[in-house]
């Protein structure tokens, strides 16, 4: 697993890459909530995600109630095909904010 | 077995309980992300097999292959690893009686993991959502209806996405409309996360719904281990009996039978 995190203003752009799996999802959870204490609107972009287990979308879960709590943005972007399966059956797909592409989020900034 | 990699292969397998022999040079694959139907009567030895497969019983002979590992030669460290990516659903369940349906779903990821708690609980949560139980993670299992007993076992047996998962019986006294939930959601979690799943039943109708292939078990034998399209159309007596319910006359061996009645009796 890879976690790459860059400013794209206004947002933090979280880059997960490989294997979120229960061995990883730890990191990533620490790292969205670290980004998250700073007020941050965050898109996490999961195009390169081989595999991702449901450790790895609770700790998502976990991040964007948190994000919705303070009031900020938590989006996901990219969401690529294995994770989709692993978000629809948890009927989570229809919850989080989904963007084809972080591009295509960027681009509604006014 | 197709291009898809084993995610079980068990090469004859003989099993004995005492004397008796249980198992009888039992073979057969199950590829990733297959639903496989072990189904036969009551005797046929279903159950003993599924009881191998999870590596409670040490057979007499042969192999039991589970993601490229052979469990008859693991160490128990070994077999301990392998369990983390298997999920069982008992028949009766097997819930704690003592804790809450969240704190029994909970149970498997805090064995295994260092998770945080917050992930432990959400993902249990979600598992919860899946099988249509959310809400109840603060029951006591006696509070549960048996469909709901079953749905909660389930639910704890893929905390952990495992790569397999074994399901003792899930139709086993429910009623039809649950037990069709049931098989839908074995579906999904096939398609969803790619498991490949054993489903031990005598229930044709689930079978053949969920099945992608089967294996007749008879008297310890393998009658068939096919397509569920193949061993619906198969014409062999025992398994037409199978699927038209027609009870079967056994037919007595007088010298087998008189040992097993008297033996270490009579001398």
């Amino acid at each position: 697993m890879n976690i790459e995190i860059r400013e794209q203003a206004p947002f933090s752009v979280v880059t997960l890459g490989g294997d979120v799996d229960m061995h990883s999802s730890r990191q990533v959870r620490q790292q969205l909530l670290d980004c998250l204490a700073r007020k941050q609107p965050l898109l996490v972009d999961l195009a390169a995600v081989t595999y991702m287990d449901s450790s790895g979308v609770a700790s998502l879960v976990e991040s964007f109630q948190v994000a919705r709590k303070q009031g900020s943005e938590f989006a996901l972007a990219s969401v690529a095909r294995p994770v989709m399966a692993v978000l629809k059956l948890a009927r989570l797909d229809t919850v989080f904010p989904i963007y084809t592409s972080v591009e295509e989020r960027l681009a509604r900034v006014d | 077995m197709n291009a898809r990699a084993a995610a079980i292969e068990v090469s004859h397998l003989v099993t004995h309980y005492g004397a008796r022999k249980i198992l009888d040079d039992i073979s057969f694959a199950a590829g990733e992300g297959e639903v496989m139907v072990i189904m036969g009567g009551s005797g046929s030895g279903k159950s003993t097999l599924l009881r191998h497969l999870l590596g409670l019983n040490r057979p007499t002979s042969g192999s039991i292959k589970l993601l490229g590992k052979d469990i008859t030669q693991l160490t128990a460290d070994e077999m301990y690893d392998l369990r983390k990516n298997m999920g069982v659903a008992f028949q009766g369940g097997a819930l704690f009686n003592s804790m809450t349906v969240g704190e029994n779903v909970e149970l498997p990821l805090r064995e295994h993991t260092a998770l945080d708690d917050n992930t432990i609980r959400i993902m249990s949560r979600m598992k919860l959502e899946v099988v249509n139980l959310a809400g109840f993670e603060n029951l006591m299992p006696a509070e549960l209806s048996g469909g709901m007993i079953k749905r909660a076992a389930l639910a704890r047996a893929i905390v952990m996405d495992p790569k397999l998962l074994f399901f003792d019986e899930p139709s086993a006294g429910l009623d039809p409309v649950v037990s069709a939930e049931l098989d839908e959601l074995i579906l999904t979690l096939r398609d969803a996360m790619s498991m490949s799943i054993v489903v031990v039943t005598h229930e044709l109708e689930s079978a053949f719904k969920i099945a992608d292939r089967i294996t007749v078990l008879d008297q310890g034998r393998i009658l068939m281990s096919d397509t569920a399209a193949a061993v619906r159309a198969s014409e062999h007596p025992r398994i037409r009996a199978l699927l038209d319910r027609t009870p079967r006359h056994e037919t007595v061996d007088p010298e087998e039978y008189m040992e097993r009645l008297t033996r270490e009796i009579l001398g």
